[in-house]
């Protein structure tokens, strides 16, 4: 139309944009579709995509240290790994206090076994000196109820802490920050104590342990904090506090107990020092190796898991390999795509035929062929791996045919089960059917009518196979692979039970670390690689043969 | 339509049969001998044996019995590869993988030819169907009619001297399929292959063929020229299936040489050129063309047979007026009346007098 003068986007008839105008159009039945996929959707999202969200995101997720050791880690920042000294003293005493809340709430174990991936040992040092933090603060406890029965009464102290003018209501909510992410919970309720301010500033490490002690009391036991005696670490606050307080302008509750104490403690009792204590606990604790892997993990995420997850570690001098003995990881991920391939081939060469076979038979021959292939998927997988185990053994039916046969000395008979070559025949097995049907669907809408025109052309039957028939059958190929190794390269059962030693995929170490070493920060590592493999070659796949020629069905 | 093994014959089925599942036979005593350069059209119902027998030429089917030569030799046991034949087939069978260049490249390729060489034939066919810019295309980039003609050139290009097609136009529109008709049969004359063409529609046989063999039932039922086979059938199947049909039938009443007397079954009594009636009491089906039905007794030659018939039906086509009639009982009786200023145009219910000439009128087996 040469005498149209309009040259913007095209207008519908009542002057809006006709792109605008035919969006709105669909929107609605863009909406409606959607309602129906809505159930689907929502199941999916939370049964399936919301799980593997959390799960990939604990690869990373490092909070445990931060969150057991709050203190000691912000004080630890400070401290230089490369001077090759132990940290100060202001950290073994960070620790002390953190260390004691957590062993109340026994979570200290936890942050052990959590170190114990990146140092081994530190499981077993953290465990037994949660049992002997006690002794620090009973030394001190003893003096003092010696010199002053009310040292031992929960009442005094609990006058004493709360004091006669201003509370602090914001330390006892920090406090129970502090014991929420120790337990991993919301915890509700009221603790019915606050620090006096007066008696912060004076004794500041025994009002942080008393806070705690009232916090873990109210909230955790669930008991009046004025009717029960403190913790021995209290005590070990009240003696560190006592040694450099000035009590003359103090007046407030048991303010003669306290000048008594202080005299009492400067008589009787060396200085508190906490380093001496842990190095009497377990000398490791003034290793500096400790502390740089604390230093290291106490970020809040870490890369670690999947450092771990190829053989790396993160150490405090930076990344390397860890040591030829620890190695593990790189070579099963190596074996597991190795297998896999493997199997997606024979998947290929044993399939290839037999789709080809139902492709072209009359009906009534492929329907018997059909149900043939499709009786595996009938049966348990259970049983047909069993049925593997019994058929591959050394005393199983294929040995005992070569033996009977002459072909095999009785001595020496093949051992096929419970390595590689035991897995990848009965994954094969296992796996073949979705390689002959998506190929047997492809296979079905290619017409006789090509072989025909490529024979009447003059090529021979290989020839017409090989440029004509072949290279359309490749989008089954294709489909049948990526199904078979998707699902090869994440197997659990068969490998778990015909495999051994040798031939079990990286699968089997995932569920390892998920049932049994409960690593589960190194399990979803290990499965986030695995993941990205897969759709690094699922990639792959698309830029070199095209994820259009993909024909399922 | 003897089994001649006449020198002259290109191709040439001899006593051949074909059976499928060994009890019924689906090609039945075949004998067809064609000359070089010649334009053969298997003409038939589905069914009727047709495509069998060109599957069989190919060299997909083996004949069950008989034989089957082509320039004199036998190739009842020559591979398909190795008999040099060209096809077209009914969905073109072209390969969605290759190119139209790498479509016609295929066969010279497999042939060891050279690059350069090929290049040349590819253009040359490509050009002869005029689609020489569409060399890179693939197949479904293509509208039906081009894929045609690129299956045309492919079983072209590598010069055979025998060309099968099976209904290779059946999936073009009306005007295409014309277009297309005429195309093939040009080429097919400009380069003298010897064609053998198999379709079920008999307009295309007619229009293209130098000679039509019409099957039925595993058998030749006539083998003719186009005209031949349309103005004189040789029985009823054919007179039947091609063109359009009037059929009377009746009894015979009295033959004498080239005319015999037919009592219809109204009892009325007309004359006809005996064709394969051969005694007298025998029943028949009197055949006659719309078109050669007149209702102008002036343009009737005298002692032409008049018969009553009322107007059921008349439809009005632009160049002709299709009148359906009842004649002696027969209430699918149709004449075709060219549309002329003196025509007459007739009326529903009308009672009218029609006629023919006794020539036009043939009877055939019942």
């Amino acid at each position: 139309m040469s005498d149209t003068t309009q040259n913007g986007p095209m207008l519908a008839a009542d002057g809006t944009p006709l792109k605008r105008s035919l969006n709105r159009a669909l929107r609605r039945q863009k909406l409606r579709a959607l309602m129906l996929i809505a159930p689907l959707l929502i199941f999916v999202l939370v049964t399936f995509i919301a799980p593997i969200a959390d799960m990939l995101f604990r690869s990373v997720e490092n909070q445990i240290v931060s969150d057991t050791l709050p203190t000691a880690t912000e004080v630890l920042e400070d401290w230089d790994h490369t001077t090759g000294a132990p940290p100060g003293e202001e950290v073994y005493q960070a620790l002390y206090y953190d260390l004691y809340l957590a062993a109340e709430a026994r979570a200290h174990t936890r942050l052990g076994t959590r170190l114990n991936y990146e140092y081994t040992g530190v499981s077993s040092l953290f465990r037994s000196t949660g049992r002997g933090l006690e002794d620090l603060g009973e030394e001190y406890q003893d003096i003092l109820e010696d010199a002053d029965d009310r040292w031992g009464e929960g009442a005094f102290w609990y006058e004493l802490m709360t004091g006669t003018g201003d509370t602090d209501a914001r330390l006892v909510r920090e406090h129970r920050a502090r014991l929420q992410a120790l337990e991993n919970a919301r915890l509700t309720g009221d603790v019915g104590f606050a620090p006096s301010v007066e008696i912060k500033e004076l004794l500041p490490q025994t009002t942080f342990a008393y806070t705690d002690f009232a916090v873990f009391t109210a909230l955790m036991d669930e008991d009046v904090v004025a009717e029960e005696d403190p913790w021995e670490g209290v005590y070990a606050g009240l003696a560190q506090d006592l040694e450099t307080a000035d009590l003359s302008g103090y007046d407030g509750p048991g303010a003669e107990a306290l000048v008594a104490a202080q005299q009492t403690l400067a008589e009787q009792a060396e200085p508190i020092n906490y380093t001496a204590f842990f190095e009497s606990e377990d000398k490791d604790w003034v290793s500096p190796d400790i502390w740089a892997t604390i230093q290291t993990y106490s970020s809040t995420y870490t890369g670690g898991y999947f450092l771990n997850a190829v053989d790396m570690q993160l150490t405090p001098d930076g990344i390397e390999m860890r040591p030829d003995g620890q190695r593990l990881y790189m070579v099963l991920f190596q074996r597991t795509l190795f297998m896999s391939l493997t199997i997606t081939l024979s998947c290929i060469l044993l399939g290839y035929p037999v789709a080809w076979l139902l492709a072209n038979l009359p009906a009534s021959k492929a329907n018997l062929l059909m149900i043939l292939v499709l009786l595996p998927f009938w049966t348990s997988l259970l049983v047909r791996t069993s049925a593997w185990k019994v058929m591959l053994q050394q005393q199983g039916v294929i040995n005992d045919v070569l033996v009977w046969l002459g072909l095999v000395d009785d001595a020496a008979r093949l051992v096929m089960i419970n390595n590689q070559f035991g897995t990848i025949v009965a994954m094969t097995h296992i796996l073949l059917p979705f390689m002959i049907l998506p190929l047997y669907s492809v296979m079905q809408g290619i017409p006789p009518s090509y072989l025909r025109a490529a024979k009447s052309l003059g090529a021979t039957n290989w020839t017409a196979f090989w440029r004509v028939y072949f290279p359309q059958s490749v989008p089954g190929i294709g489909a049948g692979s990526i199904l078979v190794f998707i699902l090869a390269i994440g197997y659990y059962i068969t490998p778990e039970i015909v495999g051994g030693r040798t031939g079990t995929f990286i699968s089997n170490r995932i569920a390892y670390h998920i049932s049994t070493s409960l690593n589960w920060g190194l399990a979803a590592a290990l499965g986030a690689i695995l993941l990205a493999v897969v759709l690094l070659l699922y990639w792959a796949y698309d830029r070199i043969v095209g994820i259009d020629n993909v024909k399922l069905g | 339509m003897a089994a001649t093994s006449d020198s002259e014959a290109f191709v040439a089925f001899e006593r051949v049969q074909k059976s499928y599942d060994g009890e019924t036979l689906v090609v039945k005593d075949l004998n067809l001998t064609m000359p070089k350069g010649e334009f053969l059209t298997m003409l038939g119902p589905s069914g009727s044996g047709k495509t069998t027998c060109l599957m069989m030429l190919a060299g997909f089917e083996t004949a069950t019995y008989g034989e089957i030569k082509l320039d004199g030799t036998s190739i009842n046991n020559i591979p398909p590869h190795k008999r040099g034949i060209g096809m077209v087939f009914q969905n073109y069978a072209l390969f969605p993988h290759m190119t139209v260049a790498e479509n016609l490249s295929f066969p010279l390729e497999v042939r060891k030819m050279g690059k350069s060489e090929r290049e040349g034939k590819i253009k040359r066919a490509l050009d002869m169907v005029q689609m020489g810019d569409f060399a890179g295309r693939r197949p479904t980039q293509l509208s039906g009619g081009q894929q045609q003609r690129i299956a045309l050139a492919r079983a072209l290009v590598f010069e055979p001297e025998l060309v099968l097609m099976d209904e290779p136009l059946g999936a073009l529109d009306k005007q295409l399929r014309e277009h297309m008709q005429f195309e093939i049969t040009r080429l097919a004359h400009e380069l003298g292959i010897t064609t053998v063409y198999v379709t079920h529609d008999q307009t295309e046989a007619l229009t293209m063929s130098d000679r039509v063999a019409v099957f039925n039932d595993g058998r030749i039922q006539q083998l003719a020229a186009p005209d031949t086979l349309y103005e004189e059938p040789e029985n009823s199947f054919v007179a039947q299936f091609i063109g359009e049909n009037n059929t009377l039938e009746g009894v015979v009443k009295e033959i004498s040489g080239n005319t015999c007397t037919v009592q219809l079954d109204n009892g009325e009594l007309i004359s006809a050129r005996p064709v394969n009636v051969t005694e007298v009491g025998q029943r028949t089906q009197v055949s006659i063309r719309p078109e050669r039905v007149e209702t102008n007794k002036e343009r009737l030659q005298e002692g032409a047979h008049l018969l009553k018939a009322e107007v059921l039906e008349f439809v009005y086509m632009g160049d002709i007026f299709r009148t359906r009639l009842r004649v002696a009982g027969n209430d699918d009786f149709v004449m075709k009346t060219r549309n002329a200023p003196d025509q007459e145009r007739l009326k529903k219910g009308q009672m009218v007098e029609i006629g023919w000439l006794p020539d036009d009128c043939r009877a055939l087996d019942a």
